[in-house]
């Protein structure tokens, strides 16, 4: 079957590209700016097509354990909200990420804290990589930065929530989730029809009864359960890390970005290199695994790096770990909801590494 | 296995008339004597086991006292975070329209942490069953003050007893439940007398065959005791809850379906 | 006319000693043991083995499920 092209919002692109990779189940509250996501799928009505069950729940604390509960069963379920409707569903993330299970968790994130704004910010980055919730857990991270990447990220996340059991968010921000651009949509996926082995399925004769849970009272069994989970996030470190590098090869000054900054910061290399400063971008397309190694080694051919975010500075973390001292990084973002322009980027290059 | 036995000549395979079900597993239950969880734990193995439900029945168990009850029922279990079990619920049976699926939570689980929960399962009339153990006290943590704790009732957050002017009064949820459409049987019971396990079981008997014909949700509550939490032996925590509990949690059916 | 005569077992570890068997069975077959059992628990056990009439009341409040019971007509 061909791929079919269309001119979509973010938010309408994931929730059809749900729809086609033959989701389970979506479990949704709306809240700006990602409400098109359940407004579209309720639309749709795929219980008639696909049978993929869409609920509008009681709160997004609700929505989470719904996921739980669909993600126990071994069934492909996500759900999706912004930053404050994201806070209120740690609790239920920690759980899932305790029970190891499989699930999509879509973030289109909007300035904070607290209300803050509905218009787009990247400052979710420490709860989305870091952890989030309570206790030592990662969640996959990746970062789409375009319309064609919030669709097929859907895909990219149920591969690596069953490959790895563990939660995958796609952490987009309202600028993406809002905008509209061609995308091209995969063919519909048929909704699998059986769970894994370890789902709650109803017990048969056959087999033990399986039980999800993230409980055990016994220290020495539970330091072993958090040291499987390390080794997981290690092997998850190992293989799927993913980057994608613009004008990187002869750089002297290197952007990190991701999602919509990645985007401006591309105008801003174009910029950069029309006034003579050697600039490349690397953009990580995974916030956890995060692209240490790529970018330690970038350190060792560029004078400094610049992590661009729309936040007050939180991805800079993890590019100064990477870096370990071998060049200067610096931070420059704008928050509020304000997206940074690719002058400014320039301008702040410019002021930080070369002066004036 | 040690075992103390009456007259041995009418033990004999053809004339048993009660044992445990094998639904049960061996594992010790984590109960203090004379918990009512056990008896309705039982029960609720035993509905399994008659009605041929194992290979069907997917329960979701609570945060409190009974955050264990997967040690004990030998079927698939979730385990719940505190009060979402109604919402992990929903999402099973909207996976899994054909298995049995229910909660069983207490009343700190059901009517506190997870009013919200409960309220919108059962008004959206999941066709879930929920077990709700209602003893009047946090009994895991150590005897706090529940929602369902009663007017003037003792506890280690209401030392001086609890005073409604400023703690609020005791939650009736199974008589909120009672009121929303979506709810279809809706039952108060107890366990604590052989009459009254009858009851209960005849109950949770309805109820699953209620959930095979997609009626919606049922709610069963169980008034039962906490004899470690009321600091009482097993024996006195029955008659107090007898004499304290049922005036103002009446046993009997709330909603019963119009036949 | 025949006599209905009862006969119940005890799973003596299981047994936590809550004394609702005890009340509840209507012939006072049953009493707490002078002895405990490996967790320090008087268990129940059938006291007065000729009174039972095997009306499963006790196993039916045991919250233990500690209680096999057996009944015949003599």
């Amino acid at each position: 079957m061909e791929k079919e092209l269309r001119l979509m919002k973010g938010n309408e692109a994931v929730a059809e590209a749900a729809i086609r990779a033959g989701v389970d189940g979506y479990f949704g509250y709306p809240i700006t700016p990602q409400t098109e996501i359940i407004e579209y799928l309720m639309e749709a009505n795929p219980a008639g097509t696909t049978g993929m069950i869409v609920l509008q729940a009681e709160s997004e604390v609700a929505a989470i354990n719904m996921v739980y509960g669909g993600a126990g069963c071994g069934k492909k379920v996500m759900t999706s909200s912004s930053s404050p409707g994201i806070s209120l569903k740690q609790e239920g993330i920690s759980y899932i990420a305790g029970a190891e299970l499989p699930c999509l968790i879509v973030n289109v994130v909007r300035g904070g804290p607290g209300l803050g704004t509905i218009q787009p910010a990247q400052s979710d980055y420490f709860q989305s990589t870091k952890g989030g919730g309570h206790g030592d857990y990662h969640l996959i991270v990746l970062a789409p930065a375009s319309v064609q990447e919030m669709a097929d990220f859907v895909d990219l996340s149920f591969e690596l929530a069953f490959k790895y059991r563990n939660p995958v968010m796609m952490l987009s921000d309202g600028a993406i989730g809002q905008m509209m651009e061609k995308v091209y949509l995969k063919p519909h996926k048929e909704r699998s029809k059986t769970s894994p082995d370890w789902a709650t399925t109803g017990k048969p004769t056959t087999r033990e009864r399986n039980i999800i849970t993230s409980l055990d009272l016994d220290s020495n069994r539970q330091e072993l359960f958090n040291i499987k989970l390390l080794a997981k996030y290690d092997e998850i470190r190992e293989k799927e890390v993913r980057f994608e590098e613009f004008q990187c090869e002869d750089a002297e000054y290197l952007l990190v970005a991701y999602g919509t900054s990645a985007r401006v910061c591309q105008k801003s290399v174009q910029l950069a290199r029309e006034q003579g400063i050697k600039a490349g971008l690397l953009r990580p397309i995974t916030l956890f695994p995060f692209p240490t190694k790529r970018i330690n080694e970038l350190a060792g051919k560029v004078k400094g790096m610049l992590s661009v975010e729309m936040s007050a500075g939180q991805m800079i973390e993890d590019v100064l770990l990477s870096v370990n001292g071998k060049v200067p990084v610096y931070h420059f973002g704008r928050m509020g909801g304000i997206v940074t322009t690719p002058e400014e980027v320039v301008e702040s290059l410019k002021s930080k590494f070369i002066g004036g | 296995m040690v075992e103390f036995s009456g007259i041995k000549e009418i033990i004999k395979p053809e004339n048993l008339v009660y044992k445990k079900t094998n639904i049960m597993t061996e594992n010790i239950l984590s109960y203090c004597p004379g918990c009512g969880h056990g008896t309705a734990h039982r029960i609720l193995a035993e509905i399994i086991d008659e009605e041929g439900l194992q290979s069907e029945a997917i329960g979701v168990s609570p945060v409190g006292c009974s955050v264990f009850l997967y040690y004990y029922l030998d079927i698939d279990w979730q385990e719940a975070a505190h009060g979402r079990a109604p919402a992990v619920a929903t999402a099973i049976k909207r996976l899994f329209p054909e298995k049995f699926v229910f909660t069983y939570q207490g009343d700190g689980d059901l009517a506190a942490i997870g009013t919200a929960e409960t309220i919108h399962a059962c008004n959206r009339g999941e066709n879930i069953l929920i077990i709700f153990i209602n003893n009047g006290i946090y009994g895991m943590t150590g005897g706090q003050m529940a929602p369902t704790t009663l007017p003037g009732m003792k506890s280690s957050t209401s030392p001086y007893g609890r005073d409604v002017k400023t703690m609020g009064y005791p939650l009736k949820m199974t008589d909120i439940v009672a009121s929303l459409p979506g709810s279809y049987y809706v039952t108060r019971q107890s366990v604590h007398t052989p009459a009254n396990v009858k009851k209960t079981k005849k109950a949770i008997r309805k109820a699953v065959n209620y959930q095979k014909l997609n009626k919606g949700t049922c709610l069963i509550e169980i008034v039962s005791n906490c004899p470690s939490g009321w600091k009482m032996t097993p024996v006195q925590s029955n008659k107090w809850m007898e004499e304290n509990m049922f005036p103002y949690y009446p046993l009997g059916d709330l909603k019963t379906p119009e036949e | 006319m025949a006599k209905i005569r009862g006969s119940i077992v005890v799973n003596v570890e299981r047994c936590k000693g809550c004394e609702v068997c005890m009340v509840s069975c209507p012939t006072g077959t049953i009493a707490m043991a002078k002895d405990v059992n490996g967790k320090g628990y008087n268990y129940a056990f059938p006291a007065n083995p000729e009174l039972c009439i095997g009306c499963a009341n006790c196993a039916m409040v045991c919250p233990d499920g500690v209680i096999t019971v057996y009944k015949t007509k003599i």
